[in-house]
């Protein structure tokens, strides 16, 4: 591999891996708050990816605008879910909350493929194809955007966690539930807000992805395993870690299927995880517990 | 009679913090030594050392002749020290008899004569008819006896008991300083333990050492300890003035 | 097991036994596949009901199981009653390489069963790409037709699969009663209620850890050639895939982790739940793909949500099946 191909598609899979990241920020902030895996992850990422492209059909709007609406909308699903299903969990054993995302996940694949069926699909933007050349480097122009809109929505995301209260509070409860109860905070509503924060992160995310890549019901359990690589190379619970982890994961994939084959990307972020999980168990960015 | 288990110049610090700073003793064999500080003096990571949960960053610990420090839990227990655990970790969801059985097999070829002996120390420690309850289901001072039965099971040369009064009544604690002082006697069991309750370590205990801020500040008979003024300063206080 | 408990487990094994003489094939079929379900629910059972390790990535030795006894038979015209055991010593060999990760790297609780899940998906896209096996096109084993039955060849009808499935269970069942009782069962139930207790009380808790891994590792790849001799074709986008794993897995959740009988109740309700689903969506005219899958999503949450610690604690409760402690 040359030396400009090989920077075109690090800096490709760099971009890509700030949406990846933005997706798996959302498993993230749910775990390190409510403390259980969203075994339904994936799922969730399609299921935006899905109702950016119905807006789009409808409406034309741009899936990257569409990021907002369907950000808000999956905010509430996410709260709703943490009050109704979810909340009853939090106690429960690992492997039951295991079986209740994972027959959420099936009812949400199920409904897709029931509803749009089972071949691809993609959105044709005006400027799907157009590109930059940058030297010698030619970067397409829908994957600068989409990794744009996921560092505002990331951005913006890091400032309601520091200078919101709502967001302390948050960050409070991830750190120390006994405590924050313990100061009056309302817990299960702080689990439901998380619920809420994390999936809008996987409806922003989704919904950006509608620009830069085809969609079938198909590809979510691949896009659960992604968010679950990614989080834990970067560290699980940590929000810095699962951006890290997404650039990383998104750089290794693109180099990998560009240099070696498309079906071997996985297997590459497979072993970075092996290699992170030896060498530093809490993730690169986690910290570790004592 | 040469010591039965030494420490010498342990050190163990945590993120810069120094919770047991260099500190040495050494029990006899049949001894009951107790260990005593305010909370926060480093007595629980001092048996952590001991018991080998942790590596000392310095210093060594010797039982029965050999090094064990840094040792795992679990062959430091086989070569005869038993721990019971300051926050109790019974196995709740298996009964009383199962909990004391998994300390007992450590000695026995079948589970058999491993439950045997465990129902010889339940009935020791009055839980024998709580036996086929579950280990979950106890009341505190029962949980504070289960952790000494389990411990009592794997047929220790030493134990290492860390606050096993706290949280009983005073006839309770009279009943389990009966027990201690039983095992000590007829089986020549030697106890170090960690106590807060001074009425059971001036019962029990044949020496005192006393920690402040991970380091000893005084070691000898109870009587001449609980007169040392840095003990009183610093940890008696008020509590030897009420007695 | 209290006398009405021995009475039932008998009736049951009389029925089981019988059944070939009274139902039809579809039938057996069904009950082949309750019995399979059971066997395997009974290996993932030890290693998460028993030792506290929580795997979802056992389609990983499932899949090597399969993959080596029906290599073995196909390319080196090894029978599958010896493949059976290489098959044991890959998924061992596989179990190892995870073990000394997870183990030596302290990687615990949901970090060691998200290993577990990388872990079979690296096999299935090492496979898919393995052309030597077949690659994703799959692996094929010759049809036998059922007059040429070889039973030292596992090639046989189905009677024979029935049975040999008969057979497996109840030996899942006997041996993980055998070590429940055993001192190695108790040191994993100690090592799962609380690792640091069970190492203060002398038990090595690497160690039974390891054992319970290799333990059902292997029966999960003895699982593995069967299935391979039963169906006869092999694919790694099915073997290895997650949803097996999970397929796995549901049996003793939903039938209650870490008792005896809880995998066999829940394979006796999930297999036939799943086929009775079909012809009921049938008969209501749903018959959209993705409609049986996604009632089965639903009904899977409401089981979960409904029966904490599985069915078989409240049947044993109910029918006085079982005395304390047990």
């Amino acid at each position: 591999m040359t030396f400009p191909l090989f920077a075109e598609v690090f800096l490709k899979g760099i971009l890509t891996g700030l949406v990846y990241g933005l997706m798996a920020l959302g498993l993230s902030v749910i775990f390190g708050v409510v403390r259980v895996v969203n075994f339904a992850h994936g799922e969730f990422a399609v299921l935006a990816m899905y109702a950016a492209f119905v807006l789009f059909g409808l409406y034309k709007v741009d899936p990257i605008i569409a990021s907002v609406p369907v950000a808000f909308a999956f905010f509430l699903i996410g709260y709703g879910l943490q009050r109704t299903i979810v909340q009853p969990f939090v106690t429960r054993p690992q492997h039951e909350q295991f079986i209740l995302l994972v027959g959420l996940a099936l009812v949400l694949v199920n409904a897709m493929l029931m509803v749009f069926g089972p071949e691809s699909r993609q959105v044709d933007l005006p400027y799907s194809l157009d590109t930059w050349m940058i030297g010698p480097l030619m970067i397409d122009k829908v994957r600068v955007y989409g990794a744009l809109a996921a560092l505002v929505v990331t951005a913006a995301l890091f400032a309601f966690f520091r200078f919101t209260l709502t967001g302390t509070a948050i960050r409070a409860a991830a750190d120390n539930l006994v405590g924050a109860a313990v100061v009056g905070l309302d817990v299960k509503k702080l689990y439901a807000l998380s619920f809420g924060v994390g999936l809008a992160c996987v409806g922003a995310a989704g919904s950006i992805m509608t620009a830069l890549t085809d969609m079938t019901p198909m590809l979510a359990p691949s896009y659960t395993l992604l968010a679950f690589t990614i989080v834990i190379v970067g560290g699980l619970g940590s929000m810095a870690g699962a951006l890290g982890g997404g650039l990383l994961i998104g750089a290794a994939e693109a180099v990998a299927s560009a240099a070696i084959s498309p079906s071997m990307k996985s297997m590459v972020s497979f072993g970075l995880l092996v290699i992170v999980l030896a060498l530093r168990p809490q993730g690169l960015f986690g910290k570790a517990e004592s | 009679m040469s010591a039965l288990l030494t420490a010498t110049g342990l050190v163990k610090r945590f993120r810069g913090l120094t919770a047991v700073d260099n500190v040495s003793f050494s029990v006899e064999e049949g001894e009951v030594f107790a260990i005593i500080g305010p909370n926060g003096a480093g007595k629980t990571t001092l048996f952590n050392l001991v018991a080998g949960v942790f590596a000392p960053d310095e210093g060594e610990v010797t039982f029965a002749g050999a090094r064990i420090d840094g040792q795992a839990p679990e062959d430091i227990c086989k070569a005869g020290v038993a721990r019971t655990f300051q926050i109790v970790k019974p196995f709740p969801d298996l009964s009383v008899l199962d909990n004391v059985a998994i300390g007992a097999m450590l000695r026995t070829t079948h589970m058999a004569d491993a439950r045997a002996h465990a129902d010889d120390i339940l009935r020791k420690l009055d839980l024998h008819d709580r036996r086929s309850q579950k280990a979950g289901s106890l009341t505190l001072p029962d949980r504070k006896r289960l952790e000494v039965a389990r411990a009592l099971a794997t047929r220790p040369r030493l134990i290492l008991l860390d606050e096993v009064m706290a949280g009983l009544r005073p006839t309770e604690t009279d009943r389990m300083v009966a027990v201690l002082r039983d095992i000590n006697r007829t089986d020549r069991l030697t106890i170090v333990m960690i106590e807060h309750v001074m009425r059971a370590v001036m019962a029990l205990a044949t020496r005192v050492h006393v920690l402040h801020h991970g380091a000893s500040i005084a070691e000898g008979a109870p009587d001449a300890v609980t007169r040392d003024e840095n003990v009183v300063r610093s940890y008696l206080g008020s509590k030897a003035g009420a007695h | 097991m209290t006398t009405r408990g021995w009475v039932a487990l008998s009736l049951a094994a009389a029925a089981l036994v019988a059944a070939p003489f009274v139902v039809d094939r579809y039938l057996l079929s069904i009950l082949l596949l309750c019995l399979i379900g059971a066997y395997l629910g009974q290996a993932w059972n030890i290693l998460m009901g028993f030792c506290g390790l929580l795997s979802l990535g056992h389609a990983l030795y499932l899949g090597l199981g399969a993959y080596t006894g029906a290599i073995l038979f196909v390319k080196f015209g090894v029978g599958p009653w010896l493949g059976v055991f290489a098959a044991m010593a890959v998924a061992v060999a596989a179990a190892s390489a995870l073990g000394w990760l997870g183990f030596r790297f302290r990687i615990e609780g949901v970090y060691f069963s998200l290993l577990t899940i990388a872990f079979a998906e690296v096999a299935r896209i090492g496979f898919d790409n393995w052309s030597f096996a077949g690659g994703a096109a799959g692996f094929f084993l010759p049809v036998a037709s059922e007059a040429q039955a070889q039973w030292f060849n596992l090639r046989g009808g189905p009677y024979f699969f029935y049975y040999l499935a008969l057979a497996l269970a109840a030996g899942a069942l006997a041996l993980s009663a055998f070590l429940r009782a055993s001192k190695l069962g108790h040191a994993w139930l100690a090592v799962r209620e609380d690792p640091a207790a069970a190492r203060a009380l002398g038990v090595n808790a690497t160690r039974v850890r390891f054992f319970a891994l290799f333990i059902s590792s292997a029966m999960t790849a003895v699982g593995g050639v069967y299935l391979a001799f039963w169906s006869n074709n092999l694919f790694p986008a099915q073997i290895f895939d997650m949803s097996r794993s999970i397929d796995l897995i549901l049996a003793p959740i939903v039938g209650g982790v870490g008792t005896l009988f809880g995998p066999i109740v829940g394979a006796f309700l999930l297999v036939p739940l799943g086929e009775a689903l079909i012809d009921i969506l049938r008969a209501l005219g749903l018959n959209a793909p993705g409609a049986k899958a996604l009632v089965y999503g639903a009904l899977l949450m409401i089981i979960i949500a409904a029966t904490p610690n599985g069915l078989w604690p409240w049947i044993a409760r109910k029918l006085k099946l079982e005395g304390r402690g047990a």
